[in-house]
């Protein structure tokens, strides 16, 4: 099976576009990995297109009736919050299943605003606030105080993450949001669902990202100076676990991938130079410390503490600003997530480059529960 | 005026024609797996059509929680979203009422008991009210 490059990649600065289209955002960063590849449409053999809000509604060829319709086949795939990576590792699985040599990944969404999530479905009454709450913000709330029973991880702790990744958006011209979030500023703002506050909730933002994969044999034809390796992809389901009909599971799901994506690139946690992984609040990046095996079960709290995962610590964690500050459009994670660890790997990132980055991680979870993962590689 | 009974907020409450509403579970006879409402295959363990019925305990721990400050528009706030891990088996989420939402007061692991009561004057379309469960400190 051939290796898999990424040739091109990048992503539209994240914001809030209510007067565009979900295509012709999703148009605009594919235009810009294919110039970033210097390739064309017409050198498209496929579109693997994600995108959740609109699954029904033929995003891809929309994107191409944009940016030109040359009749390649397009699959629109929608798997929550891991929509953008499921299409990526689709595109990926295409290269590696010998069927093409060069294809075109794209993940795009345009959010309201608002909290998402709610147990309101069905017949009867709303049950939102009568058994319990089904808002994302309280979800991944539960999944944090799981971690404070087992290791006594407190609330300062979970909130130093928003302040770590709001510094580190302030580097990313790209993120939503540029701005310093003191400790003292992300307690105190408004409680969601605690240990939640406001600040370390993502933000809801449109955006688009998109990477042209290629083959082995491609990218020695166009040049390897700016590829990136694809040395795994990796994607799991939620395992049986006994409270999982009450309480979506995070993870187990992202123990699973793990282990196959180290497994799959032959290298360990220790490897890892730089992760973006997925902080839809703070409380989740805490839990994915672990998950990941960036640390041992119970020393995420000194992760954070100790300043390990900051830029310049032992391993970088969300350096773009992360989904609390660059921002959270779901179908478009996925990617932005491979491009910002691309950017490093090319040595292209400028204030918030992570020195002599040679390998970096990405991680995203969507509820339901998908994970996705990858591990991508410089080349040289 | 005759006031109708009020129906069950979830599949899984059971109100019997006499007698006190429980909350009902689905027990895999090959693994022991519980689930709340009606399923054939066993998710754990694959095994079909081996579903027996069970009466949930009313009694259990507080596995975890959130305090929700703010929800969606006309719910009140804030509640305690409980995940309780039930005595015998079984997990079930629900509001944590009579106590201060609070992480000083609340505490992981604390005994709490299955109450029913009105769904906080919810009625659906047709006028009907509900009956929920709560957990509360034992």
């Amino acid at each position: 099976m051939s290796d898999v490059y990424v040739m091109g990649v990048d992503m539209i600065k994240f914001g809030r576009f209510p007067d565009r289209s979900v295509p012709n955002i999703g148009a605009e960063a594919a235009l810009m990995a294919l110039d970033d590849a210097g390739l064309g449409i017409q050198d498209m053999q496929a579109l693997y297109c994600g995108n959740l809000g609109q699954a029904n509604a033929m995003v891809g060829q929309r994107i191409l009736q944009e940016i030109g319709q040359t009749g390649m086949p397009v699959v629109n795939v929608a798997n929550a919050c891991a929509t953008g990576a499921t299409a990526f590792r689709e595109a990926w699985m295409s290269i590696k299943a010998g069927m093409y040599d060069v294809v075109l990944a794209v993940g795009v969404e345009q959010m309201g605003k608002g909290l998402l999530g709610g147990a309101g479905g069905g017949d009867g009454i709303p049950k939102e606030g009568l058994l319990g709450s089904g808002t994302m913000p309280c979800v991944f709330a539960e999944a944090g105080m799981e971690h404070a029973k087992e290791y006594g991880t407190t609330f300062e702790q979970f909130a130093k993450i928003s302040v770590k990744n709001h510094h580190h958006s302030t580097m990313n011209p790209k993120a939503m949001y540029q701005i310093e979030t003191p400790l003292d500023e992300v307690m105190n703002a408004e409680m969601i669902s605690y240990p939640n506050t406001k600040l370390m909730c993502s933000v809801n933002v449109d955006g688009s990202a998109a990477a042209v994969l290629v083959s082995e044999k491609k990218a020695k034809e166009l040049g390897m100076s700016r590829a990136v390796k694809v040395r795994a992809s990796a994607m799991a389901s939620d395992p049986y676990t006994d409270r999982d009909l009450v309480m979506p599971d995070v993870n187990a799901c992202t123990r699973l991938a793990a282990k196959d994506a180290y497994e799959q690139a032959g290298i360990g946690p220790e490897d890892v130079n730089l992760v973006e992984l997925h902080d839809c609040f703070a409380t989740a990046e805490m839990l994915h410390y672990e998950n990941l095996g960036l640390c041992n079960d119970g020393e995420a709290g000194r992760m954070i503490d100790e300043g390990h995962v900051e830029l310049g610590g032992k391993v970088p964690v969300n350096v773009s600003g992360g989904l609390l500050s660059k921002g959270h459009p779901l179908g478009a994670t996925g990617i932005a997530n491979i491009y910002e660890v691309c950017t490093h790997l090319r040595g292209e990132a400028g204030k918030r480059q992570v020195e002599g980055a040679k390998i970096g991680m990405t991680h995203v979870i969507g509820l339901g529960t998908a994970c996705g993962i990858h591990i991508l590689e410089k080349t040289n | 005026m005759s006031e109708s009974k009020p129906l069950p907020v979830v599949d899984f409450l059971k109100i019997p024609e006499d007698g006190d509403p429980y909350l009902e579970g689905y027990r895999c006879k090959k693994c022991g797996s519980i689930y709340l409402g009606e399923r054939n295959v066993c998710s754990k363990c694959f095994a079909r059509d081996e579903m027996e019925v069970i009466k949930l305990s009313e009694t259990g721990i507080l596995h975890s929680y959130a305090i929700v400050f703010r929800s969606f528009p006309g719910i009140d706030v804030p509640y305690i979203s409980a995940i309780v891990d039930l005595d015998g088996g079984g997990t079930i989420k629900g509001n944590l009422i009579n106590i201060e939402p609070d992480p000083d007061k609340i505490e992981f692991n604390m005994p709490v008991k299955i109450t029913y009561g009105d769904a906080l004057g919810r009625k659906d379309k047709d006028g009907n009210s509900y009956l929920s469960y709560f957990f509360e400190p034992a």
